[in-house]
């Protein structure tokens, strides 16, 4: 082991220029990469913020006994889909119309009655905001006799649906676009260190040294390379970050950066990228010499 | 007088196995227009030295290469120190080359390490204890006649010497053979004399050796084993000319 590390080490220091390299081109690629999530994370974030407006709202016919009507409440919040269940007055609803409708306040002082149908709005949990969830809780809700109407922004939600759809399509394809051009990217770098060990490969088979032992520091050295890399991608993307918040750019979006756990899955990536890279241009070096 | 229990009985002191012994071999190559070697049979006895000849693509770096196991035969035998060739599992070549030593006309040393580094290397790739690899380097530097020289790199040494750094690297493991491809290739007249007569002492000392080489004034003034290679063809023995089992 101790071989290994030294022998792995060694090759950082003999080849310096073209080690510097490697490390500066798998940051590189992994930075892009790195970009790319952080967009996605970002967007991601920025679709549940408008997820959590889907509402359902079920206008109540007037005159409804409370006491009924408190139960079915008690039903429809124990239904899987939903998070929260509220009841709102006549009063309440206009007193929210006022404040939502500016430009129509006078209107609603000048009412003699009011217009507003009491209600009950229903906020759904996180997985069930889609067209076809909602579509079927507002189906079901229609079914109360107390209920009058059932509405929830068709359009809106179906709308929101296809921009769910269209963003994890276009950031699937090309976040695996971006993944699959940084291993190749970082194969070949490391590819490169390994034929310029060819003779330092041909010579350990020569005298005997295991296909394991002639791996193991190239394996440890790509892993090394990766791991750095890694780190480097991830303080650029941290640097870039911190340049749009300085800027105060995203504010009104509430940006956010990876949390520990998407941090060290990033340099878990880059280690292992190091590492199947090297494994595999090694490999088919063992086969070749 | 011998002890009872150490003769052997004359019917199998035949079967006793030889450090090499080729059976009817022959080697194609996929891309090749014909075959590399065809029908080779001959057998290297303890303590041998022979030299293998032949002009260039005669097919010497090939017996060779079957012998450490780099090419498989397409037909017939190969035994290598007890190893069958043919049918050798890749886990076991490194066990066969920790017990033969290889040394080539390009002397394929590390430039970016000192003789003793280069030495060391093939110790410390083997798994050797780390505390018996400066003495048996030293011993080895003193046997090729380079105890000066232990902190030159290879740049720093003439060609002669630098073939001593890649023989003293094939035996540091203590090899029971040496295989030698064209070692003399690249050296003038003296230099060539001077690994011969390395050769010979590694021999003496109860290696065996095989070079590969077409110095034919080398080989004729050696009195040495000769086998003689022609388009992949064994045409010469000197053992079975006289009068020696092939």
């Amino acid at each position: 082991m101790k071989l290994v590390w030294r022998e792995a080490l060694l090759s950082f220091s003999r080849t310096r220029t073209l080690s510097v390299l490697s490390v500066t081109t798998i940051a590189f690629a992994l930075f892009v990469t790195g970009l790319f999530g952080l967009v996605a994370l970002n967007l991601r974030g920025a679709i549940n913020r408008i997820e959590e407006r889907v509402e359902i709202v079920a206008f109540v016919l007037r005159g409804t006994p409370s006491q009924g009507l408190a139960v079915a409440m008690e039903d429809i919040a124990a239904f899987p889909e939903v998070l929260s269940v509220r009841y709102v007055t006549e009063e309440d609803a206009l007193a929210q119309a006022k404040q939502d409708l500016v430009e129509f306040r006078d209107a609603y002082e000048d009412l003699q009655i009011n217009p507003l149908p009491p209600s009950i709005e229903l906020r759904l949990r996180p997985g069930f905001r889609d067209a076809a969830h909602v579509g079927e809780v507002a189906e079901r809700l229609r079914g109360f006799p107390f209920v009058e109407d059932v509405r929830y922004g068709r359009d809106w939600v179906e709308r929101l649906d296809a921009l769910r759809t269209l963003a994890g399509l276009v950031g699937g394809a090309i976040g695996l676009a971006f993944a699959l051009v940084s291993v190749v990217i970082i194969g070949v770098t490391i590819r490169i260190t390994v034929l310029q060990r060819a003779r330092e490969i041909s010579i350990m088979r020569l005298v005997g040294a295991t296909d394991w032992f002639i791996r193991g520091p190239f394996l440890l050295e790509g892993a090394l390379k990766g791991l750095l890399g890694g780190v480097l991608a991830y303080l650029l993307c941290l640097a870039v970050y911190a340049g749009f918040k300085a800027q105060g750019l995203g504010l009104g979006i509430g940006l956010e950066f990876f949390r520990p756990i998407h941090s060290l899955a990033f340099l878990a990536f880059g280690t292992l990228l190091g590492l199947a890279g090297s494994l595999v241009s090694v490999g088919r070096h063992l086969r070749k010499v | 007088m011998r002890h009872p229990a150490e003769v052997v009985a004359p019917s199998r002191i035949r079967h006793l196995p030889d450090v090499i012994r080729f059976t009817n071999v022959a080697k194609r190559y996929a891309s090749g227009t014909g075959p590399a070697l065809e029908g080779i049979t001959f057998h290297i006895a303890r303590n041998e030295f022979a030299f293998l000849t032949g002009h260039s693509g005669a097919g010497k770096s090939t017996i060779l290469k079957l012998m450490y196991a780099e090419e498989r035969p397409s037909s017939g035998d190969v035994r290598t120190l007890g190893f069958r060739i043919p049918s050798i599992r890749p886990d076991e070549i490194p066990r066969l080359r920790r017990r033969l030593g290889v040394v080539f006309q390009d002397f394929r040393l590390l430039t970016d390490r000192t003789a003793a580094e280069n030495i060391a290397f093939a110790l410390e790739v083997t798994g050797a204890r780390e505390d018996v690899i400066p003495q048996r380097v030293a011993r080895v530097l003193e046997q090729v006649g380079l105890a000066g020289k232990a902190d030159a790199f290879p740049r720093e040494l003439s060609g002669g010497e630098q073939q001593r750094v890649a023989i003293a690297r094939a035996l540091v493991n203590d090899p029971a053979v040496l295989l030698a491809d064209e070692p003399t290739g690249n050296l003038d007249e003296r230099a060539t004399r001077g690994v011969y007569q390395l050769l010979r002492d590694i021999n003496d000392a109860g290696t065996v050796v095989l070079m590969a080489t077409h110095n034919l004034e080398l080989v004729r003034a050696s009195g040495k084993r000769i086998l003689e290679l022609r388009d992949g063809t064994l045409v010469f023995d000197s053992a079975a000319d006289q009068g020696g089992e092939p």
